[in-house]
């Protein structure tokens, strides 16, 4: 049987509760501190299997700006972190995006898209400075 | 030159323009112009391109763009109208604004109600007063998050941060993420000055070290940085002589504060806050100069820009019904931060607005504290509390007194503690001192 306690700061949410966790093969046997049920779900993942929503910019092709802001549509497991980021420094893509197109379906195997954060325009020329 | 004839004029359009421009106009006000110096709405938004926005005021964990992009077609559903790549230059009493932009050249916009909401800017190292070299590779934590997130540039490859400001934090995770190292993160005074859970993501889950009581005493490098020396400070945050060491590094970022971008607002004359920096406003975030309202960062700088949203809906709803000729008249009520407090926001409270609506306060502690009362007192009595597990300097305290809780003969001068101004006393006690109230009266 496994059992492991530990202090964490919530990152739900900016309040940063301070939890004190609880949990025993994959269950949370007790958890102090948060002030909602989602530090509850927070504590359990975190000691069992932490994730983290992935934020980055991708090349765009005719754009009214060079880089669009993307995002992983749900938090990915922070394992798989270095791995996303990698193949996001690979895609380009042209304008114009729409929020929340898809620009790259289940992203290094996890099941989750990674998806744009603006809406872009096209431009014919390129922006002048 | 053009004139252009409102009822609401907005200067920026950032988080807090947006809001308060779109509320303006649903709360019945006529033309309503929103102008920006930007290519483009939303501000500081557009740049920051982690996650985290919104979720108090939308139940969703959106990045800046997508907060901005809401609020942008929230705008443009409401009807208000946007003057882009617009440079306002100049504000008057008698709410006429003087812009310029290169199609029209100048414009005169005369409004019953003008908004400011420019925001903030950030301090840079001439405002912290590093000594050692000027080379190249010094940025604003800001600079560097546009350079990154917008234009496609990385600013160097080995970083150190000044200040934990959240600015800063999340520039560390955001440089490590895109290859660089981010050697420390220095902060000078004895606790963080960014919320706790950008310490976690960003810094401890990237293997960050935060040295608190330590700041950069020496810049090296002629062309470009090559490195820094820090210190350790003692209680007066003065470098303690025998505690440098060297960094090396070829860009260092400052995360070391935001002040308001006021310009416009001394030019038109109001009364300012030697605290916040910004405005001294009404519960209807009114300045002092009648038709002149403010919200957002340009006021008090805020970390959550759910709370500059709420802030600039109190600003359109105001301009709104000064532009309809329904303000609130009759008696006011001065704020004043009392212990544990630095600053409170709004300055001045309609008893009107006390009595028939939650009035939001805004306040910043001076120091972390755990269990503690967040009390409102008037004439001596505690007119409103709630309770609080922490408070920390870097995370804004808001206090929601709700209708009727001062009304106005307890704020009539004789109970207000003898002074001729009555006034609304914010302070932060210990919880331990009153046993009392149980479970604190939630906000």
């Amino acid at each position: 049987m496994s059992r492991e306690t530990a202090e964490l700061t919530c990152i739900v949410c900016p309040v940063g509760c301070r939890l004190r966790a609880t949990v025993e093969d994959g269950q949370l046997v007790e958890a102090q501190g948060n002030s909602c049920k989602r530090g509850a779900v927070y504590a359990l993942d975190e000691l069992c299997a932490p994730k983290r929503t992935v934020t980055s910019t991708v090349r765009v092709e005719g754009g009214f700006l060079p880089l669009v802001p993307v995002r992983t549509r749900e938090p990915i497991p922070k394992d798989k972190i270095a791995q996303v980021l990698l193949d996001i420094a690979k895609i380009r893509i042209d304008a114009p995006i729409r929020i929340h197109q898809i620009v790259a379906a289940d992203v290094a195997g996890t099941g989750i898209d990674v998806i744009a954060s603006r809406s872009m325009s096209r431009v014919s020329a390129p922006r002048a400075e | 030159m053009r004139t252009v004839e409102c009822d609401v004029a907005v200067v920026g359009a950032g988080p807090a323009g947006l809001a308060a421009a779109a509320r303006a106009k649903r709360c019945g006000a006529g033309r309503v112009v929103l102008m920006d110096r930007d290519r483009e709405l939303g501000g500081i938004l557009n740049q920051c391109i982690h996650n985290g926005f919104g979720l108090q005021l939308l139940s969703q964990e959106l990045t800046g763009p997508e907060y901005a992009e809401h609020f942008i077609n929230e705008a443009r559903d409401a009807g208000v109208e946007t003057m882009l790549d617009t440079m306002v230059l100049e504000v008057t009493r008698s709410r006429q604004i003087v812009a310029v932009n290169r199609t029209e050249g100048l414009i005169q916009a005369n409004a019953k109600a003008i908004i400011l909401a420019m925001g903030a800017r950030e301090r840079n190292r001439g405002g912290v007063i590093i000594p050692g070299m000027r080379p190249a590779g010094v940025f604003t934590a800001g600079a560097a998050q546009r350079f990154v997130n917008m234009e496609g540039y990385m600013p160097g490859k080995r970083i150190v941060v000044l200040g934990s400001g959240d600015i800063g934090l999340i520039m560390a995770r955001r440089l490590t993420w895109e290859g660089a190292k981010v050697e420390a993160v220095l902060e000078i005074l004895p606790f963080p000055s960014g919320l706790t859970r950008n310490i976690v993501q960003c810094l401890n889950d990237q293997g960050i070290p935060l040295y608190l009581s330590h700041t950069v005493v020496d810049i090296h490098g002629e062309e470009r940085v090559e490195g820094v020396t820090v210190a350790r400070v003692d209680s007066d945050l003065r470098p303690i002589p025998g505690t440098e060491w060297d960094i090396e590094c070829d860009t260092l970022l400052l995360s070391v504060g935001l002040i308001p971008e006021n310009e416009l607002t001394r030019d038109v004359g109001g009364e300012l806050d030697p605290v916040t920096g910004g405005p001294v406003v009404t519960d209807e975030m009114e300045t002092s100069t009648p038709g002149i309202f403010a919200c957002g960062n340009v006021v008090h700088i805020h970390d959550l820009v759910d709370n500059v949203t709420r802030e600039a809906w109190t600003a359109g709803e105001g301009a709104a019904r000064l532009a309809a000729r329904q303000q609130p008249g009759g008696e006011t009520i001065r704020t004043r931060a009392g212990d544990g407090v630095r600053y409170v926001a709004p300055h001045l409270l309609h008893l009107d607005n006390l009595v028939a609506r939650d009035v939001r306060l805004f306040m910043r502690a001076t120091r972390p504290a755990e269990r503690v009362q967040v009390e409102a007192v008037v004439g001596g009595k505690v007119v409103f509390s709630k309770f609080e597990r922490v408070v920390r300097p870097a995370e804004m305290v808001v206090l929601t007194i709700p209708p009727g809780k001062v009304s106005p003969g307890k704020a009539s001068p004789d109970h207000a503690g003898g002074g001729s101004h009555p006034e609304l006393v914010v302070r932060i006690t210990p919880r331990d001192r009153d046993t009392a109230v149980e479970g604190g009266r939630k906000a």
